[in-house]
């Protein structure tokens, strides 16, 4: 008997690309629908924020006003596409479409197929980021080359907030309930982690709080760093806690999807 | 192990043997100790009401879902330790339909290949041929939400054939088809059949049963009640045919009083017998019936007898 434990490291096969294959071929066939949110995304956050607010708030640390909130329109990007993807998307799959029941009656293990959704979840957000870079390049208010980097990034980011995502979906009893993290928990950490305006600005606990919870935190302070640029050696620190992050919730949202899935 | 021994001395193992098989969902046990083996190129069927434990039973088989106790081998490995190359051999119809809704009859089948590691073209080729072998070629590019029932299902059986399975398990492959749809199933299951391939089914149909399996088992409360061949347990259980008259006092005290054994169902009375003549005589005799209708024994008396007539949830 093989005892699954909801922190046992998952058995992983390379099978799990064939789900992420399926996902990215779905995505392709639909790209028009699917390329045109992150698209005017970028813009809105531009002209509503950067243009509006900028006209009054003209730079912050000596920053201008609109290259402070370019990497945070990505880090957002990256987060909303992961995390919708691995709740809504995934939820619709699996229950509605019974897309999982079908792939694990093939050699692919239900293991296999969150991998394979959670991979996907990650290159969603890389792709959003590959759209908007050019955009906030035509506006000048990122540099390059280092903001190239956040293309890997995202993919980092994308596979944390894919990980946090799908351990609510194995976790909600209906579609309904999945609004609860996006409202209580995706909203507010869109407006509180450094993104709009400086951290340094809310009271000392809070920020405390933020750098040690808010998962978004921690990517907005790398994507800044990249596109300013203004590397320290602070990114390392940030680096390691997303990873240790994303490592968590990757492996207990597979053990929980097992949980929930195979009975 | 029962092998069977062909000529050079190898052993050819039991496509599935299962032994003392228990499965358990908290309190409720599904499957309570079964023992049966499917033997290669054999039509086995699992019969039962609702809540027997057939799909428990299906679905441990099909390495989806873990047993609780007992030993199961599918082509001689455990489908705990080996789900992966056991898979590999096995085409699953699941009794619901979960076809991809964002893909083509074509889209499907390919990508479902593609689960299987089998290569592009390979793929490609599968793909048009199965779409052929269910009549679907005109559906080809249609998205599989504007099919009908029965072309669902029939996709659905398609898509089970695509890596050359060496077992089907199919779990009601023809529930709410019209009489067209089902025929179409049965006759490209015994095409499957010749060429050799080993299936097991499920299904509540017991025509179905009668027509297509070889061997077959009654399920109710997850144990097995009675194993053989249609026609060998209609004889065992069912008598060779059956005496049905309408039910009055006259008729059942008149019964009684001959010492023929019936069976009271509603407004009508059954008997079942090797000889519907002696007792159509008996009847028309002694008891002046209203209607009397004799007709061969079926599987399904044998179902209800063993059962019971009490509805299942």
């Amino acid at each position: 008997m093989i005892v699954h434990h909801i922190w046992s490291v998952p058995r992983i096969s390379r099978r799990a690309w064939k789900v992420w294959h399926r996902n990215l071929v779905v995505f392709f066939r639909t790209w028009k629908v699917n390329f045109f949110p992150p698209l005017i995304e970028a813009f809105l956050y531009l002209f509503a924020i950067g243009m509006g607010i900028g006209t009054y708030v003209k730079e912050i640390d000596g920053i201008p006003y609109v290259n402070f909130i370019a990497p945070a329109i990505l880090a957002i990007s990256v987060m909303n596409s992961a995390f919708f993807e691995c709740t809504y998307g995934s939820y619709v799959r699996m229950y509605y479409q019974k897309s999982f029941d079908a792939m694990i009656a093939t050699p692919l293990s239900i293991e296999d197929v969150i991998a394979g959704e959670l991979l996907w979840g990650a290159t969603r957000s890389v792709l959003y980021v590959i759209i908007m870079l050019p955009v906030l390049a035509l506006f000048g208010v990122i540099s390059f080359p280092t903001s190239l980097l956040a293309i890997p990034l995202a993919f980092l980011g994308g596979l944390m907030f894919s990980g946090i995502a799908m351990c609510f979906t194995a976790i909600t009893p209906g579609i309904d309930t999945l609004n609860y993290p996006s409202f209580l928990l995706i909203t507010p950490m869109a407006l509180f982690s450094g993104t709009f305006f400086p951290l340094t600005l809310l009271p000392i606990l809070f920020q405390y709080f933020a750098l040690a919870l808010l998962p978004l935190t921690h990517l907005v302070a790398i994507m800044r760093m990249l596109t300013l640029p203004a590397l320290t050696g602070v990114l390392v620190l940030h680096l390691a806690w997303i990873i240790i992050v994303t490592a968590i919730f990757c492996i207990v949202a597979i053990n929980l999807m097992r949980k929930r899935l195979i009975v | 192990m029962s092998n069977h021994w062909i000529t050079g001395g190898i052993p050819i193992p039991d496509i599935i043997e299962a032994q003392d098989l228990k499965k358990k969902f908290g309190d409720l046990i599904a499957v309570d100790g079964i023992s049966f083996t499917v033997k290669k190129g054999e039509v086995f069927g699992f019969l039962g009401p609702n809540g027997a434990g057939k799909t428990s039973t299906m679905k441990i088989i099909a390495c989806v879902s873990p047993r609780t106790s007992g030993t199961v081998q599918v082509f001689g490995r455990d489908p705990d330790i080996y789900p992966a190359e056991i898979k590999q051999r096995l085409g699953i119809v699941p009794q619901e339909t979960n076809l991809d809704p964002d893909f083509t009859c074509y889209g499907n089948l390919f990508t479902y290949a593609r689960y299987f590691d089998i290569p592009p073209d390979i793929a490609h080729r599968k793909a048009e041929e199965l779409l052929e072998f269910v009549q679907l070629t005109e559906k080809r590019d249609v998205p599989v939400e504007k099919l009908s029932g029965g072309m669902k299902r029939r996709l659905i059986l398609a898509r089970a054939l695509v890596n050359n399975p060496d077992l089907l398990i199919l779990d009601e492959p023809t529930i709410g088809l019209d009489p067209q749809a089902r025929h179409l199933i049965w006759e490209r299951l015994k095409l499957l059949q010749a060429q050799g391939n080993t299936i097991v089914l499920t299904t509540h149909y017991l025509d179905e049963a009668a027509r297509l399996c070889d061997r077959l088992v009654i399920m109710d409360n997850g144990k097995i009640l009675v194993e053989g061949s249609p026609a060998g347990l209609v004889k065992e259980y069912g008598g060779n045919e059956i005496v049905e008259v309408e039910k009055s006092e006259e008729v059942l005290s008149c019964l009684l009083q001959k010492n023929i054994p019936f069976e009271v169902i509603g407004e009508s009375v059954q008997v079942a017998t090797g000889s519907s003549r002696d007792v159509a005589r008996i009847l028309f005799d002694t008891c002046s019936p209203n209607k009397i209708l004799t007709r061969p024994a079926t599987l399904e008396d044998v179902f209800l007898k063993l059962t019971g007539r009490k509805l299942r949830e």
